[in-house]
Parts: structure tokens; C-alpha cells; sequence
């Protein structure tokens, strides 16, 4: 391939060095090209350099840029830390005015920072998760109810058609996932469940079981669980894209209060679509157990559904129904909590969405165990 | 007046369509080695267009542009690549990496594409963030900075690997008249000095009055005027005219 000289005026030569006596001669273009392949060449050369003197003469250099100046200083650190003393001479007006722009500055400290014990490091992760962050995120919460419940009347608080438009991405467009993902759950329950049934001639109770399970455990939990990573993690990128593009300021300087307009849609969409979408997944798991049960296990569709009505008690749903409503409020909560809570640029939106998915299902398993705890 | 020498860059006919909208008509300019070439003209009027196709990040649909005697349309990936060595970028925002140091962003062109011993690339670092009186932020993360540092953090990387070709979108919107005329400087140096070749977009009819060899003037995605900035104040332009009566806040300016 031709390859020709770029921008200068006139073709410099390539860089050569030649080695004579105690004088080593630089010469042509000291540019990246050159630096690139000679200095490792040059630096082999000059290992076997026996006196303890050199003078680098840059009568022939044509050319240099930053790249050379620092390569002409490593050099001359190098050979000092050999025992070898060197002199630059010989430099043209031209080069030497390019050297003097481009001195390297001498290195500065790292700016000192008293390193924290292990103790105080520990002592800050402390107070930083358990009196920081759970304060802020009380804080949050007393907002962000507050306002979800004030807002109910209020409709100017936030803009027209954000709820359906909230409550279509959040709840609307997750029904297929949740309904596949509710009615294999419910496969899988029955078919474990009534192999071991099956073994005490206990078929029957496949019903009971599929069908307590999913009401008040599985439908409940996996809808939230699904949920907290899809929506979890839109709502904590959101925010906090808006955080760092200064949105969230520029709403505030326009007199709109960023919880009312942003998180409070999202909170009412959940809040409401998340029963629903707990007895679609009921419902459907339900349905996968009934058919298993009729096809694995011989047993009636009519059973079934009498076993059904017999074990299943408005309480169960209402449990259900409770978990949801608290799960959907924790969703958005730390959803909101992390994407406020964004530092940085790109980089902190994947961080804070991470944290929010992790967050959210473990807050969503955390709150259903204490739920359970106070319900049964 | 055009130079004796060959272009660096070569555009012609080059037009352009952002969606159904046509952003560049008919654009031919030439930008010549060891110059300052501004590219002016009110907001909107496709200057970062012109510039995101002469570096490559807009495909060519329509014309050519020749860069060091290179037609753009037809360069493979690698030669896009290596050419792309020959080019340093300041972006209008700066675009620098969000997740790395200051230092370490300026670091990045030099560990990626040279095999510069370790010790060498820090001094260089340490140059180029000195060259943009940056030193003291180093180890600073993109997002404590301000947005004036920010872009010179962006320039320091921009001319990481002493490129013969500098591309500047906006380097000075934004900065105090002091630091603003710093970088000015800077750039002249770069000019004379290492011989590179500055293609700037600015409206800071200071800096253009320090800087430009040569403007090429831009109105609604045409070409309207293309010289020296003497020539092009002369020129009876009503458009140029008024750009540079409004710019100074006055009447027209001389030359100073």
C-alpha cells in the first residue's frame, strides 16, 4: 500500500539512530511510528553501552512531537538508572522550542488521603446503610404515599393519560410473560406434587395443594418477582436517566415536585395492576395444575374444581391480594429510591438499575416471608 | 485564496438527509495542511453534520470527501481505522468515558494503539493534562468536573497521540474569556509547532479572530462563503456580515 507523509509540508525521514563513540546521533522524525519500533532497538543497543557517559546529539532531528519528547526523557531516566549520565546537545531552534512546550511536568504526589482503617470503613458501611439509607428511604416512603393518596383527588398533579399510559407498560404489557411463566409453575407443582401423591393413593389432594399454593404463595411471589425485574429495573433506569440528563432539575425549577409527576403515576399503575395480574397468575397456575391433574393423574376436571371450591377460602385471596398491593408499593419504592439516588453518568444508571433488580426482589421475598409470618 | 498545496481535506458535492429533512446541499470546501479552518455559520445549519461525516461517524451517501488523498466512501474497516489515528476528535459535550479517571481517559488512545512503555504514557498523560492546565484533576472522575474542564479534559485526549489532524466541535462554548484564550494558544501551538492541521466549529468570534487561517461559512446546509477570514469579511455577505457584527455585540470588527 503507498503510504504517504501526512500533513507536514515537507517528508521528514524516518527515524534512525546511530551509536558512535560517546555519541548517540537521533535523526529524521521522532514521532509515534519511530518510537514504536526503534526504542526497543535502541534500547537493546545501548545495554551494552560500557562507558558511564553519553551525549545525545540532535543535530539531524528533523521532527518530534509530544510522544518523542517523552520517549527522549524515558530514555535518559532509563540510562540513569543504569549508572549512565547523559547531555543533550546539538538541538535545533525548531526542536528545541517543540521541547520546551511539551516538558513533562514533573510527577506530583497522588493527591494524600488518610487511608480509614478497616474499623472506620466498616463503621461507615454501618452507618451508611442503616442510618443513611434506611432514612432516606423512610423519607421516600412518607412521600411518596403521601402524595399517591393526596394525588387521587388531585388529578393536575401529574399529566393527563400517564396512568393508563403507566399502567399499560407496567401491567398490561407483562400479562403474556406472567400467564406462561404462572401457568408452568402450576404444571410443575402438580406433576412433583402428585408423583408423590400418587405413591399413598392420595391423587386428590393434588387440588389442595396446587391450588392453596398458588393463591397464597406462588401466585402472589412470582407476579411480584417478575415484575420487580421488569418494571423494577425500568423505573430505577428512568429515574435516574432523568436524574443525570438534570430532567429532575429542571422539573423542580419549573414548580413540579419530581415524586408527584414521575413516581406517583407509576406507583397508582402498580398499585393497580398488580392484584390483577396476581389472579391472572392464579388463575393460570391454577389451570396448569387442572391439567396435569386430568392428564397425569387421571383425575376429573369436575374433581378438581369441587376439591377447589372446598379448600379455597375468600381469605386465601384476600391474602393474596394484600401481599400484591404491598409488593407493588415496594417495587416502585425502591425503584424510585435507587434512581433518585444516581451518581455519575452512563455508567451510574447501569449501577443504580442493578441495584434496584437485586433490591427489589429481595425486599419482595423479605416482605413475603414477614407476611406469612403475620398471616398464618 | 487557496494554498499552493495539496488539501488535507477534500470535500465536494457532499449532501446529507437527517430522516426526510436535508440537512447538507451540494457542500464543497477544501481544508488546507498547517491550518486553521473554521467552520461557521448560526446554529442548525449543519456544521456538526458536516463534521461527523468528515470523521467518519455519518455515512456517505451523496459526493465525496477525500482525507489525506483518501477517498472516505471507500476505505475498508481497517483502513478506516488506521486513518482514524490520524484524526483526534473533541466532541461537543466531550464524550469522555463516564467510568474511568481523567487520566486514564487520555491514557486510553495511547495504551490501545501504541506499545509506549508504561512510565512513557504516564508522562504523556501528564503532558497533555498539563497542556490543558489540567494536571491537578487526574484522578477525578468525568462527572466531578465542570463542564469547561470536562472539555479540556476531551482536548487533551483528543491530541493523546499528536494526530496531524484535529477536529474541534465547539471547544470553547462554555469557558471563561481566560481559559477560553488559553486554549486558543493552545491550539496555535499545536499549529505551529507539531504542524497539525485544526478543522473548528465555533461561534466565538474571538477565537475565530485569534485562530482562523481560513472559514468556510455555512447558511441552511450550502456552502456561502469559503476563504481567508479577511476575504471573507470583505466579501459583502450579508449573512457573514451580520454573524460577525452580532458576535462582537457592534459594528464590524478589524482584524486585531
Amino acid at each position: 500500500m503507498k503510504t504517504r507523509s501526512d500533513a507536514a509540508p515537507s517528508t521528514p525521514a524516518a527515524f534512525a539512530f546511530q551509536l558512535e563513540g560517546d555519541v548517540l546521533y537521533l535523526k529524521g522524525s521522532l514521532v509515534l511510528a519511530g518510537v514504536d519500533q526503534q526504542l526497543p532497538k535502541l534500547k537493546k543497543q545501548l545495554r551494552k553501552y560500557p562507558r558511564k557517559f553519553l551525549r545525545i546529539n540532535l543535530r539531524e532531528l528533523q521532527r518530534i512531537d509530544s510522544i518523542g519528547v517523552a520517549a527522549l526523557q524515558h530514555l535518559r531516566d532509563w540510562l540513569q538508572a543504569q549508572g549512565i549520565k547523559t547531555e543533550i546537545e546539538a538541538v535545533p531552534p525548531g526542536i528545541q522550542q517543540i521541547m520546551q512546550t511539551f516538558a513533562i511536568p514533573p510527577q506530583t504526589a497522588a493527591p494524600a488521603g488518610e487511608k480509614d482503617s478497616a474499623l472506620e470503613r466498616f463503621g461507615e458501611r454501618v452507618y451508611d446503610f442503616w442510618v443513611r439509607d434506611v432514612y432516606e428511604f423512610l423519607l421516600l416512603l412518607v412521600d411518596v404515599i403521601y402524595y399517591s393518596v393526596v394525588d387521587l383527588f388531585q388529578r393536575k398533579a401529574h399529566r393527563k393519560g400517564e396512568f393508563f399510559n403507566q399502567a399499560t407498560l407496567i401491567g398490561v404489557n407483562a400479562v403474556p410473560i406472567i400467564g406462561l411463566i404462572a401457568f408452568l409453575i402450576g404444571v410443575v407443582l402438580a406433576l412433583q406434587s402428585g408423583e408423590q401423591l400418587r405413591q399413598f393413593g392420595a391423587n386428590i389432594f393434588v387440588a389442595d395443594l396446587t391450588v392453596v399454593a398458588m393463591v397464597q404463595e406462588m401466585g402472589p411471589l412470582i407476579t411480584a418477582i417478575m415484575v420487580a425485574g421488569r418494571s423494577g429495573s425500568s423505573i430505577a433506569s428512568e429515574i435516574a436517566t432523568m436524574v443525570v440528563t438534570e430532567e429532575v432539575d429542571a422539573l423542580k425549577t419549573m414548580g413540579l415536585n419530581p415524586i408527584r409527576f414521575i413516581v406517583v403515576p407509576k406507583m397508582h399503575a402498580l398499585v393497580f395492576t398488580l392484584p390483577f395480574l396476581t389472579i391472572l397468575a392464579d388463575a393460570l397456575g391454577i389451570t396448569g395444575g387442572l391439567l396435569v391433574a386430568y392428564l397425569n393423574l387421571d383425575l376429573a376436571p369436575q374433581v378438581f374444581y369441587n376439591r377447589m371450591v372446598e379448600v379455597l377460602y375468600v381469605r386465601d385471596v384476600a391474602i393474596g391480594f394484600v401481599k400484591s398491593l404491598v409488593f407493588a408499593v415496594l417495587i416502585v419504592l425502591n425503584g424510585s429510591f435507587f434512581g433518585f439516588r444516581v451518581k455519575g453518568g452512563a455508567e451510574g444508571v447501569g449501577k443504580v438499575t442493578t441495584t434496584a433488580v437485586v433490591g427489589a426482589i429481595i425486599l419482595v421475598i423479605v416482605a413475603d416471608s414477614i407476611l406469612g409470618l403475620i398471616f398464618y | 485564496m487557496p494554498s499552493s498545496q495539496s488539501p488535507i481535506i477534500d470535500v465536494s458535492h457532499l449532501s446529507a438527509t437527517l430522516g426526510e429533512r436535508q440537512v447538507l446541499t451540494d457542500v464543497s470546501f477544501r481544508v488546507y495542511p498547517n491550518q486553521v479552518t473554521v467552520i461557521l455559520g448560526s446554529s442548525g445549519c449543519g456544521k456538526t453534520t458536516v463534521l461527523k461525516h468528515l470523521i467518519g461517524l455519518y455515512p456517505i451517501r451523496s459526493g465525496q470527501v477525500r482525507i489525506m488523498q483518501q477517498e472516505l466512501a471507500a476505505l475498508d474497516e481497517p483502513q478506516k481505522q488506521q486513518l482514524s489515528l490520524k484524526m483526534g476528535v473533541l466532541f461537543q459535550n466531550g464524550a469522555l468515558l463516564n467510568s474511568i479517571t481523567v487520566a486514564e481517559n487520555v491514557a486510553i488512545p495511547l495504551e490501545q494503539h501504541t506499545d509506549l512503555p508504561p512510565d512513557v504514557i504516564q508522562d504523556l498523560v501528564r503532558l497533555k493534562l498539563k497542556l490543558v492546565e489540567l494536571e491537578h484533576a487526574a484522578h477525578l472522575l468525568p462527572s466531578e468536573l465542570s463542564g469547561g474542564m470536562r472539555k479540556r479534559a476531551a482536548l487533551a485526549r483528543a491530541i493523546a497521540l499528536d494526530p496531524p489532524l484535529l477536529f474541534c466541535d465547539e471547544p470553547s462554548a462554555g469557558l471563561d474569556p481566560i481559559t477560553m484564550a488559553a486554549l486558543d494558544e493552545l491550539i496555535l501551538n499545536l499549529k505551529h509547532q507539531l504542524g497539525m492541521t485544526i478543522v473548528l466549529i465555533t461561534h466565538e468570534v474571538p477565537s475565530i479572530f485569534r485562530l482562523a487561517d481560513r472559514i468556510i461559512f455555512l447558511d441552511a446546509g450550502r456552502v456561502v462563503f469559503e476563504g481567508t477570514l479577511q476575504e471573507g469579511l470583505q466579501s459583502g455577505i450579508a449573512r457573514i456580515e451580520e454573524f460577525f457584527r452580532k458576535g462582537k455585540g457592534e459594528g464590524m470588527p478589524t482584524r486585531s
